[in-house]
């Protein structure tokens, strides 16, 4: 049966319904409704639920639930995320699993509480200090946020490192039928390195602390080899009205759904124009997209930023096709309206 | 004629058999041990998870054997909240000194007190950051020479230390706040009482608990081990009070 749900409160039932044991969040809009949610939902569930001092503490609580082995998630938003980056960092080198969520918004700065895709850059190419990318997953829909959600904590648990998921506020905001799972008890995997006391087996330590030199970078190997990993198995995407597509646009999450819309149009128009979206923006879908266009003859970038994506699409095409680029900032958000004139000045 | 010898004094088995990395003289050695006779004494080594601060005592995992984590600088008290939110069965316990707590580290340990956190803290105040190599901490003492206030630090400059069990007192959710020292046996004695106080009155659910240790740094201080303890009795305790700040009522039914 399918519920009429506001994005954000979807993302909080989803992982309620994944199994996650703790949330722990710091109110920022326009994610705010997620740890509202939480607020209510998690006691009842006799689970756990704090509103930390701040997002550097959210995310520290995040991290030590992650050390028990608990399925554990936060959200937050643009300004947030950047505070969490420090605690993002020593979680991923300590190889504990968590869900983050970024509902972004405008920026750099305070900016403002409007849909933006400024921070790809910090998602994407690691965001916090040392050598580490993470899983980033782009959903367009309320829906498709609420899969990802719950993929995203198996994720965790299967490479040991955070999964995160990033929409922006329109996504956060809009209110769509949406279908969960069965709400399941929390399982507790099986995690040998988790610290539930040294009960019958040696002590575990959590660290990301490794001195001397070759004992970092055996841990940094470690982690280069579940990055390889992930390139190897996570690449993902999806494609609209591709065929015969001669002018390809590649966008994502919200800028990819305003996309879809003008591409529809254009096509009622008779302009051949297609959508790539790639939904994985790490693992970027460098060789889908680069197979994607083989026959188009050109490549438009929409992104809600001044163009980040747009580097990894260059990447992609090894400047094979030409490139322009379509982007709004501020929170500005382009109608299919908008689109369509780009289109028509390709054509 | 055989004669049974009785086992009067052995490490705990909730202290590591390896070498620590502290210096000569240093307290460390002392606090660690008493958290360790405590958690055997207990019985809770098997379901204690410690958490080691960034500091001289960032290796502290690898001197307990009870599971471990290694938090941020600062960080301990919101991981220990994680810990203990989703797993209230263990005992979680903090360690940190006083750049870790008094510095970077106030907002976590602040709301982690008013939350009221079943957790236990473990504070060594030794006025300097030892790690780093001696520079002013929030505890340095006025008119106190440090690498980084190679003029004595002037309180119209660098401000006045912060006396953390004094502010944590203040907030309800403490439920166990006290300064200790471990300069002369006697104060060791009643700082070992005060450890397991501390954790007792965790495993009783009563809230936050919180031991300073006021320390030393003979290597930072540039003083011999005996010199140092002396500085800890003359100069650090009389600015830094010992004594029982916060003890809930339930406390004294423990």
């Amino acid at each position: 049966m399918k519920t009429l749900m506001k994005g954000n409160e979807a993302i909080a039932e989803a992982a309620i319904r994944a199994g996650c044991e703790a949330y722990f969040g710091y109110p920022i809009t326009p994610q705010t409704e997620v740890l509202e949610y939480m607020s209510r939902r998690m006691p009842e569930l006799g689970r756990a639920f704090v509103q930390a001092e701040s997002e550097l503490g959210a995310v520290n609580m995040v991290y030590g639930a992650a050390c028990t082995g608990a399925r554990v998630m936060t959200t937050t938003s643009s300004p947030g995320y950047s505070l969490m980056q420090e605690g993002v960092s020593y979680i991923t080198m300590s190889f504990v699993p968590c869900v983050i969520v970024n509902i972004m918004r405008g920026g750099p700065g305070l900016g403002n509480i409007q849909p933006a895709q400024g921070d790809y850059f910090q998602m994407t190419k690691g965001g916090g200090h040392g050598d580490y990318s993470l899983i980033v997953l782009a959903p367009s829909t309320v829906q498709e946020t609420v899969d990802m959600i719950i993929e995203a904590f198996d994720l965790a648990d299967k490479y040991r490192q955070p999964v995160t998921v990033i929409a922006d506020g329109a996504i956060g905001q809009i209110m769509e039928p949406v279908e969960f799972p069965e709400l399941q008890e929390p399982e507790r995997p099986e995690h040998p390195w988790a610290l539930t006391g040294a009960k019958g087996r040696d002590k575990n330590i959590v660290t990301s602390l490794f001195l001397g030199a070759q004992n970092l970078e055996r841990e940094n190997l470690r982690l280069q080899e579940i990055v390889a990993e992930i390139k190897a198995n996570e690449v993902r995407y999806t494609e609209y009205m591709m065929d015969g597509a001669e002018i390809v646009i590649v966008a994502y999450g919200t800028a990819g759904r305003i996309v879809q819309t003008a591409v529809k149009q254009a096509r009622a128009e008779g302009i051949p124009v297609g959508l790539f979206r790639p939904i994985s923006m790490f693992p970027f879908p460098y060789e889908p997209l680069a197979r994607a266009t083989e026959n188009a003859k050109q490549i438009l970038v929409v992104e809600l930023s001044a163009g980040q994506m747009i580097e990894d699409v260059r990447l992609a095409n090894c400047e094979r096709l030409p490139i322009s680029f379509f982007g709004k900032m501020g929170g500005v958000v382009p109608l299919p309206d908008d689109v369509l004139a780009e289109i028509k000045k390709l054509v | 004629m055989t004669q049974e010898t009785e086992l009067v004094f052995s490490r705990p088995e909730s202290l590591s058999d390896v070498i620590t990395h502290y210096c000569p003289g240093c307290i460390h050695g002392i606090v660690h041990r008493l958290i360790a006779e405590v958690m055997d004494e207990l019985g809770i080594r098997e379901r204690t998870v410690g958490i080691a601060p960034v500091g001289c005592s960032v290796l502290a995992y690898n001197y307990f054997e009870c599971d471990f984590a290694e938090a941020a600088h600062g960080r301990a008290p919101a991981m220990a909240t994680g810990m203990k939110r989703v797993r209230p069965e263990l005992v979680i316990f903090t360690y940190q000194g006083d750049g870790d707590l008094a510095s970077i580290g106030t907002n976590e340990v602040v709301h982690a007190a008013a939350r009221g956190e079943n957790i236990t803290t473990v504070f060594i105040n030794n006025a300097v950051y030892g790690m780093t190599g001696g520079q002013m901490a929030p505890t340095t003492l006025p008119g106190m020479v440090t690498t980084s206030s190679p003029y004595g630090r002037d309180v119209k400059v660098q401000g006045y230390p912060v006396r953390v069990c004094e502010l944590i007192s203040q907030l309800d959710g403490a439920a166990y706040v006290v300064r200790r020292t471990a300069y002369k046996p006697a104060e060791v004695r009643k700082l070992r009482k005060a450890l397991k106080t501390a954790f007792q009155v965790q495993m009783a659910g009563l809230g936050f608990s919180l031991v300073e240790v006021v320390s030393n740094c003979p290597t930072n201080w540039g003083m011999t081990p005996t010199e140092s303890l002396k500085f800890v009795e003359e100069r650090m305790v009389p600015y830094y009070p010992l004594g029982d700040y916060r003890v809930k009522d339930e406390v004294k039914d423990l």
